[in-house]
């Protein structure tokens, strides 16, 4: 537990995570190992765990009939993997597969909303590191849908 | 350290005469992009600086500004073409041999002397690298009066991605920091995917004493620049490279009216802070 507390502590995520929360979020943590290739998960699966990245790589890609998957982000050390696990239904709206060797810390979707719920302050907290990420890749979305490069 | 942009050298005596040049080589680099060695067939090829455009006039269609893209090709000038107009069309299907006009070179460069004793960040969109190439090159031929050099390239698909080679090599040596990414991309593409300006945060480089080098479509610039000055990059540290539509390339007939400036004698390569009222204006 001291040592997911660590972990979770040196993550850029949890950068300055107030100590009680750290123990409170570190309960709903365990370590993850995704070979290159593996599935961290796969689109319309139960949301039920999110991943911050230690090492590796991983792509974030969805299926076209008829066609190779289509990979649309790429995920790295320091990064967040799933945003689904938030609201409902939660459920996985993409596949996300490991690249490389993927070291992550996995958290439990279901404990971690629970706790959110019960201290509205961590609830707080965890809204204001999410809600940055989600934006930025709604920009980076909006800047790829451009496709800026069709005409340069 | 002075951030002025480069003097900006005369074009020659006529600088509404072109010069007879013949295709030498013909490289397609993708599908719809050509590299064109091109040789004078009269007298010595007139020296330039990285980041400068010539213009290349294709016989009996028109005349286009198009960007140097290789510093290193002795006697020759070598440009990266996109067929997307009449005129880049019949320039990217000249052959081997063919003949074609060109006025330049024109306009002011990157500042690579002010940037010695820094680190360089050169940041390119698709087609972009092209006039960052020689830029990069005379960086890695005087690697010692440089800082960390990063490299941070974006493009479409792999399959657009430019000077495939060129960015292998440079990214083996052991004092450059190459990023790649792409727009989308196959599940065999073992590289980043996502935007270019997501490439700036983890870059490794001082942002009080760097130089930022940018090219590309202006949405991805507006991006980047941000990108940058979130990163506490100042703004007279970053240059960007403008395209406008250049006609007479010495700022006489106006058409690449920038504001105040004209882009082909005052640019393509500014100082964005002299710019930055007016970068994000529409139809400016």
């Amino acid at each position: 537990m001291a040592y997911l507390e660590r972990i979770l502590g040196e993550h850029p995520f949890f950068a300055g995570l107030a100590a009680e929360h750290g123990r409170l979020v570190a309960g709903c943590a365990r370590n993850r190992r995704f070979a290159a290739g593996e599935y961290l998960f796969r689109e319309g699966e139960a949301a039920d765990e999110f991943y911050l990245i230690r090492h590796g790589q991983v792509a974030l890609e969805t299926r076209v009939p008829g066609r190779a998957p289509l990979v649309f982000a790429t995920l790295g050390e320091g990064e967040i993997v799933g945003a689904s696990w938030l609201l409902p239904p939660y459920r996985w709206m993409f596949d996300a597969r490991a690249v490389t060797l993927t070291r992550a810390i996995g958290l439990d979707a279901a404990c971690l909303r629970g706790k959110c719920e019960a201290d509205h302050h961590l609830g707080y907290d965890m809204m204001k590191r999410f809600l940055p990420i989600v934006v930025k890749r709604l920009h980076d979305t909006r800047l790829q849908v451009l496709d800026v490069y069709g005409d340069d | 350290m002075s951030m002025a942009t480069t003097d900006r050298p005369a074009p020659g005596a006529a600088p509404f005469v072109p010069q007879a040049y013949r295709v030498d080589e013909v490289t397609r680099v993708l599908a719809d992009t050509v590299t064109l060695t091109l040789a004078p067939l009269e007298g010595p090829r007139p020296d330039f600086r990285p980041g400068q455009f010539n213009m290349l006039w294709a016989f009996g269609v028109g005349e286009v500004a198009i960007s140097i893209s290789d510093g290193e090709a002795a006697g020759s000038f070598v440009h990266t073409v996109r067929a997307v107009g009449a005129v880049s069309r019949a320039l990217a299907e000249l052959e081997v041999g063919a003949r074609l006009g060109l006025r330049g070179p024109f306009g002011r460069g990157w500042p690579l002397a002010e940037a010695r004793g820094s680190d360089v960040v050169v940041i390119a969109g698709g087609l972009g690298l092209a006039p960052l190439r020689p830029a990069i090159q005379a960086l890695l031929a005087n690697r010692q009066d440089y800082g960390r050099l990063v490299i941070l390239v974006g493009a479409r698909s792999p399959e657009a991605l430019l000077y495939r080679d060129d960015l292998a090599a440079w990214a083996q040596r052991p004092d450059v920091e190459v990023q790649v990414t792409v727009d989308h991309a196959g599940a065999d593409w073992p590289g980043r995917v996502g935007v270019v300006p997501g490439l700036v945060e983890p870059a490794a480089f001082d942002a009080d004493d760097c130089v930022a080098l940018v090219c590309g479509p202006e949405v991805m610039m507006r991006f980047t620049v941000a990108a940058l000055r979130r990163a506490g990059v100042p703004a007279e540290r970053i240059q960007v490279s403008m395209e406008r539509n250049m006609k007479c390339a010495i700022g006489w007939c106006g058409h690449c009216q920038f504001g105040p400036d004209f882009v082909c004698k005052d640019g393509p390569v500014m100082r964005y802070d002299t710019i930055a009222d007016r970068f994000a204006i529409p139809e400016v």
